[in-house]
């Protein structure tokens, strides 16, 4: 297993049964392949589809049912479309149960860094500033370091930003930290054969550990 | 009954120099391809602002518009499926104006709805509130976004009956509705064209008043 395996199915005992969720491009969409069984959840694509299946099998695409970024899907039983407006009226009217986001950047006060680097690149923003800001619960998804080994989690972010104070769960390949108001970041969980100190020398952000201090298990 | 039945090449000769233009679509899906293609190929209006919330993709025919020159400003949710807006926005060639996908589907309802503005809390705190007006309501931070309107819209639809009564099925729902509220000209590209009464009241998404030229394709 990989650290984007680890991380996605980490994510995936976030979900609960009923809950509307909306799974960013990437190493998020990774989340649907480790939902329980028991475990149902009605996926959004903010192109305007609830009930999102798995990808279409060659030969099957329609050009009617494609998801947010661009890949030909299908639905489940129970499904519906609508238009982008409406879309954002489920995103920004709090009718997500949870966003999984990627991120460039989080910090200790929630803040999210994802959507550009000034100069380099600059793709938009698309849907994720209304995701974050308009579901109920936002988890980001992120390598814990970036790939030259520099902390991901800050204590201010650096690059422009996504949203303010919305990052509710970090879940990375070495830990799982929880958004607290008014009290930082909380370590709850550590990935198998790590220690705090690990955790500490791969973060920049300030955190207090949970009395609770779970291994995480995937 | 007016005719709206027409070419591709007569509708898109509408678009006039300086003129705003929508044009509907999430990369791919429910994008009106055949018109931007005449366009492209028939007209030579230069000086235009293009609203759409991707820019389409390198495979598309909007992929040359952007490239031709004629568009001087682009209002868009998300630019990375396009390297020619990215281009255009890092040379400053031409003015790429970036919003929330939520905020630029709501731009575009107030401005077909007569509102004269919409309060959103997507942005606040970010590089997307510069510039813009800051209300607070019952303590909680807004941004004042203006409304958009075009000159013409380009639109698809799956079906449309003689009064421009339109059909659009599943994820291309997207951006093409709200746009056809919002345009001073809205053509319709459909894949399929009927008689009047052959439509289900119940199945139109689109109202034939909010159109004022089919061009039917395939």
């Amino acid at each position: 297993m990989n650290n984007r395996e680890f991380i996605a199915k980490r994510i995936a005992k976030e979900l609960k049964d009923g809950d509307v969720v909306n799974l960013g491009i990437g190493m998020p969409t990774m989340v649907a392949n480790y939902i329980p069984e028991n475990v149902n959840v009605i996926l959004q694509a903010e192109d305007g589809i609830l009930g999102v299946g798995p990808k279409a099998e060659p030969g099957e695409e329609l050009s009617d049912c494609i998801d947010a970024g661009g890949n030909y899907i299908t639905t489940v039983k129970g499904a519906s479309f609508f238009d982008s407006s409406l879309s954002f009226c489920i995103i920004r009217g709090g009718h997500v149960d949870i966003t999984v986001l990627g991120s460039l950047e989080v910090d200790q006060e929630g803040n999210v860094a994802s959507w550009m680097i000034p100069g380099k690149k600059v793709p938009g923003m698309g849907g994720a500033m209304d995701l974050v800001v308009g579901a109920k619960k936002v988890i980001i998804a992120m390598e814990h370091v970036g790939k030259n080994g520099s902390p991901k989690i800050l204590k201010k972010c650096k690059l422009p930003l996504t949203a303010v104070n919305v990052a509710k769960t970090i879940v990375t390949d070495m830990a799982v930290f929880d958004v607290v108001q008014d009290e930082g970041l909380v370590l709850k969980e550590i990935a198998p054969g790590l220690s705090v100190e690990d955790v500490q020398n791969s973060t920049e952000a300030h955190f207090t550990v949970s009395p609770e201090l779970k291994v995480i298990q995937v | 009954m007016k005719n709206k039945l027409t070419s591709a090449i007569e509708a898109v000769s509408k678009v006039k120099d300086g003129d705003t233009l929508m044009i509907g679509g999430f990369l791919t899906g429910g994008h009106p391809e055949n018109l931007v293609k005449a366009l492209v190929d028939t007209n030579s209006a230069g000086g235009l602002t293009v609203i759409s919330n991707d820019t389409g993709t390198k495979e598309l025919s909007i992929y040359q518009l952007v490239k031709s020159g004629r568009v001087k400003r682009i209002f868009a949710s998300y630019i990375g499926s396009n390297p020619e807006t990215g281009r255009l926005l890092m040379t400053g060639e031409a003015k790429v104006q970036l919003f929330p996908q939520g905020t630029l589907a709501e731009k575009i309802r107030a401005g077909g709805a007569g509102l004269g503005g919409v309060l959103t809390p997507v942005g606040v705190g970010t590089v997307v509130e510069e510039g813009k007006k800051k209300i607070e309501i019952d303590e909680k931070e807004y941004l004042l976004e203006m409304p958009l309107r075009s000159n013409v819209a380009l639109i698809k639809a799956n079906k449309a009956d003689e009064v421009g009564n339109l059909i659009i099925n599943g994820s291309s729902r997207n951006f093409n509705i709200v746009m056809a509220t919002a345009a001073d000209y809205v053509i319709a590209e459909v894949d399929e064209y009927v008689k009047e009464g052959e439509i289900d009241p119940n199945h139109v998404n689109v109202p034939g008043i909010f159109v004022d030229a089919i061009v039917k394709v395939g």
